[in-house]
């Protein structure tokens, strides 16, 4: 493994070194919510701790969450620590109801993040010789925007694409000599697909070498698919607007859970029913506090994302701590005959099994019943009705070990269920409790 | 070897599916000289003996359909009483398993054929092409 790095003082800081920057970089931004921010003021005054408090990271445990919720109270600019004219950008985030949540950016912001993207890209061997084409949608998600900046800070080529047309994407890849993708899961696997339908050897026809994927989960089984059928590296890429966008856990070529960079996010992991934190290695949800934002820097805000700590050293030497991929989110969990599952559990299974394509889809109805709905490989068909049984019972028995609920398994025609081109749309709950 | 090829494609049991299928034979007129349905509940597979199989398998694979190009064999049957009784008696009795099957009408009251699949094409040709059956063959199906 070729180990190169961005900037190889913070990235290399020793784990010591790295707690101390940790513990100064929180007094001060604890410090300046504390003075600036009316909201957090009075959380800290209810909670009955005051920024001089902390004498440890650990001590942090005391201070109260921010939740989405939050981000609502003195809706838009009630959250703001430094004065509108030091704001230089918006970017919102879609809630589910109603408005969008508001996250602004200084000026150091803007650069502090792009810092953060072009020591991922580096560490996942990318160079200013290389060519991103940025195929998230550019606006106001920060997917696109925020790495544009961070590869343009790196010096790469960039093509911002932006999602859709994917008869464009191509050509764009084989005109300009694509060498690195930006996209969603969902639609990297759409793309891979059209490419081969179009009868395109990635290899012989495409210079790709590299895919960042990000924006919504998906499973390793997914990864493996589209690092075959395109032939290059896939990236996990993690990132939510409210920590900057993109660029907050990015993995190295170990391929083993994504570095956070710990100069930047004071990383936790709790229990999302009681708040405490788990113990190391299991799975809760992530909690982050922005340590290096100036416009609005967020206290343990509670990402609804479920992951887990990765404690082994990691061969690229990088001492930032790492998180195994996003296993779920805390609102995407649904419960069937009062078992926990979540969708990422199904897509591992479905993506291992041969005579499967790409798309899925669960459907919650009536009385607690789950059907999965699996298009089938149109290379797998071969014109008997046995096999096409005998697939349908390896999913079911599959899941069930799985999940341990029985699901009803329903195979379609491939191209029949809806690829999403952001957020795949996987489960649609029809259940009237 | 005389054998024919069946068209088999995919489908999703839902209205209108069978409409669109033949739809693409109609339009290519290709004519339909049998077939049948298998249905195993939310899905099943609809299969086609047609006079141009190959036109067939390319335009469902070019309009996205789900689609395969089997070879099967045809047997002609007596049109009597215990016709197809003693064809499958014959069938049976070499080891023969019949995985699907269709009936080609080739001249109404006087000429038909058993159509089938099995699993290994090759070693029922064997066992039964020695045993004075009028096999079919693609030739016999293009358009006279």
């Amino acid at each position: 493994m070729e180990n190169r790095y961005f900037n190889p003082k913070v990235e290399l800081l020793n784990k010591e070194e790295l707690k101390d920057l940790q513990l100064k970089r929180l007094k001060a931004v604890l410090n300046k919510v504390y003075r600036r921010v009316p909201h957090y003021r009075k959380k800290f005054e209810e909670a009955g701790v005051k920024p001089r408090n902390l004498k440890t990271l650990e001590d942090i445990k005391a201070f109260p969450f921010t939740t989405k919720e939050d981000l609502f109270v003195d809706y838009p600019f009630g959250l703001l620590a430094e004065p509108l004219e030091k704001i230089v950008r918006l970017h919102t985030s879609s809630g589910t109801t109603g408005k969008p949540k508001a996250l602004f950016f200084s000026k150091r912001d803007i650069w502090a993040q792009a810092e953060l993207i072009a020591r991922a890209l580096v560490m996942t061997g990318a160079s200013s010789r290389d060519i991103l084409q940025n195929s998230m949608t550019y606006g106001l998600f920060t997917g696109a925007l925020v790495m544009h900046y961070g590869a343009e800070l790196l010096g790469m080529l960039v093509i911002p694409a932006g999602p859709g047309n994917t008869e464009r994407q191509i050509e764009l890849m084989q005109t300009f000599g694509t060498t690195c993708l930006h996209m969603t899961p969902s639609y990297a696997l759409y793309v891979a697909s059209v490419i081969q339908s179009k009868g395109l050897s990635p290899k012989r026809d495409l210079q790709l070498k590299r895919v960042y994927l990000g924006a919504e989960p998906y499973s390793e089984e997914t990864r493996q698919k589209i690092e075959e059928m395109l032939g290059v590296d896939v990236f996990n890429c993690y990132g939510l607007s409210e920590m900057g966008g993109p660029g907050v856990g990015f993995e190295c070529p170990a391929k083993n859970g994504l570095h956070i960079w710990e100069d930047a996010f004071l990383v936790e992991i709790v229990n999302p029913e009681t708040g405490e934190w788990v113990k190391e290695g299991e799975v809760g949800e992530l909690v982050l506090t922005s340590l290096n934002r100036t416009a609005m820097p967020l206290i343990r805000y509670r990402t609804r994302d479920l992951t887990r700590f990765i404690t082994e050293p990691c061969p690229c030497g990088r001492t930032h701590v790492k998180i195994a991929r996003i296993l779920g989110r805390t609102d995407d969990m649904f419960i069937i005959k009062g078992v926990n599952i979540f969708p990422q559990q199904i897509e591992a299974v479905l993506m291992s099994i041969k005579g499967v394509a790409q798309n899925y889809q669960i459907i919650l109805e009536g009385y607690d019943e789950m059907t999965v709905r699996v298009e089938i490989d149109r290379e797998f068909f071969d014109g008997r009705l046995e096999r096409l049984l005998a697939l349908k019972n390896e999913i079911t028995e599959k899941l069930r070990q799985a999940i341990m609920v029985r699901p009803k398994v329903e195979l379609v025609e491939p191209g029949t269920l809806p690829v999403s081109e952001g957020k795949a749309k996987r489960v649609i709950d029809k259940r009237t409790l | 070897m005389k054998c024919v090829e069946i068209i088999s494609i995919f489908a999703e049991n839902k209205p209108g599916k069978l409409e669109k299928i033949t739809e693409v034979l109609a339009k290519e007129g290709i004519n339909i000289l049998g077939f049948s349905i298998a249905s195993m509940g939310d899905f099943g597979v609809i299969k086609f003996l047609v006079d141009d199989p190959e036109r067939a398998y390319q335009s469902f694979r070019e309009r996205g359909f789900t689609v395969a190009k089997l070879p099967a064999l045809g047997v002609e049957l007596e049109d009597r009483p215990g016709g197809l009784h003693e064809r499958v008696k014959l069938i049976s009795n070499k080891g023969i398993n019949i995985e699907s099957a269709l009936v080609y009408v080739a001249e109404t009251r006087k000429k038909a054929y058993f159509v089938f699949e099995v699993e290994d094409i090759q070693k029922a040709w064997t066992l039964l092409k020695d045993e004075n059956l009028n096999f079919l063959d693609t030739s016999d199906l293009k358009r006279a």
